[in-house]
């Protein structure tokens, strides 16, 4: 590693409640290298100049999804994104958009996980499988109609670029939606009765409007947009299909 | 007793917060062309269906230069509305699988476009040589 040479300035949005009336911006200069991610230039001054500075994060190469924050506007994992793409100017940095701020860099996200629970996360077996009836297999085919969805890694990224959920946090939003989708896709899930009422809800998928953002933000090219306007279509069809007798699907009283 | 006074931030402003959020209110707005066109083709047809003084009249309103401006208003509106239509369109169909490979989102949004293209085309043939 070189020595470091270059300075930047990094202004962080802060929020001490204890202090705070409101969010203050508080500048710092940070030597960095080339190879030095915004998280690292978080955690120089959390160590070298101000202890008090709060954020949350963990792996360091954007899988656990615990730093996200806005820099310079825009939903980014901090690990994933370089002081050097910054250089020379100033590093605005703060908490995730539309979410309520907890403490400097930190938000609340308890709106997500409550969302996250409500989408029934899991595979809902047909009929119960004992341990010894081995592998639930899938054929490549299969694993392909829910893969990209399944690669979520709960970073809220999709929800700080999400003006909608901003105006009106009841919208279920883009990460749960996405993996909501992720199940019902599944060949060995069998619970999509269950999940498709929160689907068709107020709070469903017909509060997107397409702005497309999500998507775009998202580390991890789950391209939740996709899944929540797929079940747009299914909605619509689990509405109008009812019409057609031959073809009710189930649920409807036919 | 709780310490905790988590700090919400407002949305007013939000869609000049971001260069695409500015692209998509854009957007939208441009749909307020395409229906405004709408009515002028409503309006033109039940013109066409009063009889020929009706049409003339009305064909005379047309070809006012404030009318020819609004419509090349409107055609500019109308075709930043397709290229941002189409290049949103992946993103909202399901996955169309073509030989077991997934069909790549430029694709969908070339042949969105490439429709667009010629479809306007062949309405403009037709209609050129209905008039004749």
């Amino acid at each position: 590693m070189t020595a470091p040479t270059l300075v930047i300035r990094i202004e962080v949005l802060r929020y001490r409640p204890e202090q705070d009336t409101q969010p203050v911006w508080q500048a710092f200069d940070v030597p960095f290298t080339e190879d030095m991610s915004v998280l690292q230039g978080l955690q120089y001054i959390k160590d070298e100049l101000d202890g008090s500075l709060s954020y949350r994060w963990s792996c360091r190469m954007a899988i656990c999804g615990s730093c996200g924050m806005m820099v310079e506007g825009i939903p980014k994992l901090a690990c994933k994104t370089f002081l050097r793409d910054y250089y020379p100017g100033v590093v605005r940095i703060e908490a995730l958009a539309h979410f309520p701020i907890e403490r400097d860099l930190v938000i609340d996200m308890g709106d997500f996980i409550t969302k996250l629970e409500s989408i029934t996360p899991y595979i809902v077996a047909d009929t119960p499988r004992s341990l010894s009836a081995g592998e639930n297999l899938q054929t490549p085919a299969q694993l392909q109609r829910y893969e990209q969805f399944s690669s979520c890694i709960n970073c809220l990224l999709c929800y700080a670029a999400c003006p909608q959920y901003g105006l009106n946090s009841k919208f279920i939003g883009p990460g749960a939606m996405a993996l909501l989708h992720r199940y019902n896709m599944d060949s060995r899930d069998a619970g999509k009765d269950l999940r498709m009422p929160l689907v068709h809800a107020e709070e469903g998928v017909f509060n997107c409007t397409a702005v497309g953002y999500c998507s775009e933000v998202c580390p991890k090219n789950v391209d939740p947009a996709n899944a929540v306007n797929i079940n747009k279509t299914e909605s619509a069809k689990d509405y109008f299909l009812r019409f057609l007798p031959f073809i009710a699907p189930k649920g409807t009283g036919k | 007793m709780s310490a905790r006074r988590p700090y919400k931030r407002p949305m007013a402003g939000w869609w000049r917060r971001n260069s695409y959020f500015i692209e998509y209110m854009v957007h939208e707005a441009t749909a307020i062309f395409v229906a405004l066109y709408a009515l002028i083709l409503l309006v033109s047809i039940v013109q066409l269906a009063s009889g020929e003084a009706a049409w003339n009249q009305w064909a005379a309103v047309l070809r006012r230069p404030g009318s020819v401006m609004l419509h090349v208003g409107i055609l500019i509106a109308f075709l930043y509305h397709t290229w941002t239509w189409f290049n949103i369109m992946p993103r909202t169909l399901p996955p169309i699988m073509i030989g077991g490979k997934r069909l790549a989102a430029k694709t969908i949004t070339v042949a969105g476009l490439a429709t667009a293209l010629m479809s306007s085309l062949i309405f403009f043939a037709v209609t050129h040589w209905i008039g004749k």
